[in-house]
């Protein structure tokens, strides 16, 4: 017990803060605002879809780099599991807005900056799986896709800073005035829970992630006996 | 050899290999005249003409298709035996940065004859034809040094025509987008802080070179 605690003690955390987060985020009173109402609450759920996929991504451009360092295949499959959970988180993180965005702006995609800069970010890591799957050779797909996983970030960090001058902004804090809500009418009472769930989706990506590269690597250890 | 010298070596080496198979560049201007037509036919037969903001959309969408056919071949024209030889010779720094340099070149020489070709098919609506032309030369620049890394990494992955859009378009996205909004100052109309768009325009290809600059040695050994 005492050894499990020691190494997994995240992964516990993780599944008490997101117990708290699925029955304090909908049960726990929230500010009444014009608009959005009770769907408020879903701040709980989309805006850590996207801090997991962020950080995710993050530590798919470190294990690349390490990757490139050492060529170590290890290193290889953790960028690519890191990225594949990160996509997904991604995927999430786009339907809860669409659904939000469904009620509070009328309709499901209304060009809004940070939709187009995410459906841009993640058409470069289908990319970088398409690009994945188009090599055979092992050792010669980790090396390039290592590469393509590193320009593509550096590239793509820019574009976060340009959409949002180009076109205004729905989000709250993007840019253009918003007829929805400010980052400041989350009161005491929300951020008691917004933070809680912001770790705990974090290390629950993080839980995902080193399930699937760990059984990647025992797969990649059978066949090379 | 120095790197100057090596990249000076290797982009005439480069000049010379096109100007011997010219089928490759006739190929891509030819592409670029029949884009132009096409576009031509489709908009002004009776659909009543373009927009000033559709002209200037249309544009850089053809140089942009232009450009991703001129540079998909740059590392696949050669043999593996014949590349093995060059890097045996030269750095990888020198290799990178000679094709970078030679494809702006060729890129600048699609835009300008495309600009040409579109402008006496399509009229010409610009108020100010410097500022568009300085957003040509910038959008050339732009695609050379974006495409020529995607394209080493697309001869790696066998020379599959189809991954070359697929990799670079999602990357090209943030550059096409400022490239736009500058043509759009030479309409008169956008915003009114060019000098800051042509600024980060710079600031994204100095970051583009500098990563394909440490990058392209990873890659250029098998």
């Amino acid at each position: 017990m005492n050894f499990y605690l020691k190494h997994n003690w995240w992964k516990y955390l993780s599944v008490g803060l997101l117990i708290y987060t699925i029955i304090g985020g909908l049960l726990l009173p929230v500010p009444q605002l014009g608009i959005i109402n009770e769907t408020i609450r879903n701040v709980y759920f989309h805006v850590p879809m996207w801090f997991t996929m962020t950080f995710l991504m993050v530590v798919s451009l470190w294990y690349s780099i390490k990757y490139l360092r050492t060529f170590d295949r290890r290193y290889d499959i953790m960028a690519a599991e890191s990225a594949n959970v990160g996509l997904w988180f991604g995927v999430l993180g786009l339907l809860t807005g669409m659904v939000w965005a469904h009620y509070a702006w009328g309709k499901a995609w209304s060009n809004d900056p940070r939709q187009t800069t995410a459906a841009m970010f993640m058409l470069i890591y289908l990319a970088y799986f398409v690009l994945r799957g188009a090599i055979e050779e092992e050792d010669k797909r980790a090396k390039v896709s290592g590469v393509y996983n590193i320009f593509a970030f550096f590239a793509y960090v820019p574009l976060t800073y340009i959409i949002p001058r180009l076109v205004d902004s729905l989000h709250p804090a993007g840019g253009g005035d918003s007829p929805v809500f400010n980052r400041d009418d989350m009161d005491a009472g929300m951020r008691m829970v917004f933070y809680p769930a912001a770790i705990g989706w974090i290390f629950f990506g993080m839980w995902i992630m080193s399930l699937r590269a760990r059984f990647k690597l025992l797969r990649m250890k059978r066949l090379e006996m | 050899m120095n790197l100057f010298r090596q990249v000076k070596t290797l982009i005439i080496k480069d000049l010379v290999l096109e100007w011997r198979q010219r089928y490759a560049l006739n190929g891509i201007l030819l592409y670029v005249a029949s884009t132009v037509m096409l576009v031509y036919m489709a908009f002004t037969s009776k659909a009543g003409g373009m927009d000033d903001i559709t002209w200037i959309t249309v544009f850089w969408i053809i140089l942009l298709f232009a450009s991703v056919n001129a540079v998909t071949k740059s590392f696949m024209q050669e043999s593996t035996g014949r590349q093995l030889y060059y890097y045996t010779l030269t750095s990888p720094q020198a290799v990178i940065l000679s094709k970078i340099i030679y494809n702006a070149f060729l890129l600048l020489l699609i835009a300008a004859v495309s600009f040409l070709a579109y402008t006496i098919l399509l009229q010409n609506p610009l108020t100010d034809i410097p500022l568009f032309l300085l957003a040509v030369l910038l959008g050339s620049i732009s695609f050379a040094m974006c495409f020529t890394l995607i394209s080493a990494i697309a001869a790696k992955a066998g020379g599959n025509a189809s991954l070359m859009p697929i990799l670079s378009f999602p990357i090209v996205i943030p550059l096409l987008a400022l490239l736009i909004t500058v043509s759009k100052g030479a309409l008169g109309i956008g915003d009114s802080n060019l000098n800051k768009d042509i600024g980060v325009l710079l600031a994204i290809n100095g970051i583009l070179a500098s990563v394909s600059f440490i990058l392209f040695p990873y890659l250029w050994r098998d």
